[in-house]
């Protein structure tokens, strides 16, 4: 309360209290719906060879879902061979993390320990909810209650997968593979909303799997990602917002 | 590199990334490029996975049962199916496929 800058017009005490109960409720229902998907994380860590300790620790440290199938999925493909490009992977997908630190920053405030832990959860889901409320207050109750029911919740299902995927044994038979590509389509469909997104991810494609016979594992998704630094330096096809969202849109439909 | 190095490796730059954003002004984001090249880079790297994870095989292209799985799995995401569902019913279509062939 005390360090929250005072942005808005000071508003009624009984509705600041309404809309930090809604920010509650609406973190605890998105760290429901992502602990989710930390089984199968979780499954899939194993099943491209790590055990439940180094799974769990990813989970613990990294915490931060793409960054952490980015470097399973690498693996899985390269072994330990591929060890840098998967590293250089989930550190590259992991650079957004950054980007939106810097817009909760002034919502957590100063203190070192404060913005280590705050940090620490700064992810898609703490970092959306966040920003979508209307209040300081409530924007504060929305990053940590978001954050740390992810942080409990991912943890727990991640552990939960780990110990699953090491029951089933041959992970192919069970599709689980299958299931790591369907994760990836899973984190990139809300980011197709505009015609620039759509045609890097399209580009970024087919370099990457052109490349695949040619480069050892992990590289063809690096070379690939050049393609988002020349279209973002450019800003090609970087043209009005709305009317490139939705042809975007309807183009993956058809 | 062992794999527990690879793993704290990758573990400690994910997180320090995190960290980083709060030690930047926050001015560098009035800038659109940077920002821009962030979401951007994103897309790029995620799409790029889904290609490799859906076709590769090891250091070749192989064409097997991911491929209709992951179709599947983009007709469900695109009618707002559930992430957790999505990926169990992508990880059945492949496993249905290969015990079928």
């Amino acid at each position: 309360m005390t360090s929250a800058p005072v942005t808005e017009p000071a508003s009624h005490p009984l509705d600041e209290t309404h809309q930090q109960r809604l920010a509650l409720r609406e973190g605890l229902a998105v760290g429901l719906a992502t602990a989710a998907y930390g089984v199968s994380f979780g499954a899939l860590s194993v099943a491209a060879g790590l055990d439940i300790w180094q799974t769990s620790f990813i989970s613990i440290v990294m915490f931060s879902g793409g960054s952490q199938f980015a470097l399973i999925g690498v693996l899985a493909a390269g072994g330990v061979g591929a060890g840098p490009a998967a590293i250089a992977s989930a550190a590259l997908l992991g650079v957004r993390n950054g980007i939106y630190g810097m817009r909760t920053a002034p919502i957590v405030g100063s203190g070192l320990w404060k913005r280590l832990a705050a940090g620490w959860i700064t992810i898609d889901e703490s970092t959306a909810v966040a920003l979508a409320q209307p209040t300081a207050s409530s924007r504060r109750v929305g990053f940590w209650v978001t954050g740390l029911a992810v942080f409990i919740g991912w943890n727990a299902t991640t552990l939960l997968g780990a110990l699953i995927g090491d029951a089933l044994g041959d992970t192919r038979a069970y599709g689980l593979d299958a299931a790591a590509a369907a994760a990836f389509v899973g984190l990139l469909w809300p980011r197709l909303k505009r015609m620039q997104a759509v045609a890097v991810a399209v580009a970024a494609a087919v370099v990457a799997a052109t490349l695949t016979p040619v480069l050892m594992p992990g590289l063809p998704v690096l070379v690939a990602a050049l393609v988002a630094v020349v279209v973002g330096v450019f800003n090609w096809l970087g043209g009005p917002a709305l009317p490139g969202a939705a042809s975007a849109r309807k183009g993956l439909r058809s | 590199m062992t794999l527990w190095q690879i793993i704290i490796a990758a573990s400690i730059a994910v997180l320090a990334l995190k960290l980083a954003g709060y030690l930047v002004p926050p001015a560098v984001l009035a800038k659109p490029t940077p920002s821009r090249i962030a979401d951007l880079l994103t897309v790029a790297l995620l799409a790029a996975l889904i290609a490799v994870q859906t076709l590769g095989s090891g250091q070749a292209l192989a064409l097997d049962a991911r491929i209709p799985a992951v179709i599947v799995a983009a007709g469900l995401f695109a009618i707002k199916t559930p992430f957790i569902v999505v990926v169990i019913v992508a990880a059945l279509v492949a496993a249905g496929l290969r015990a079928l062939t």
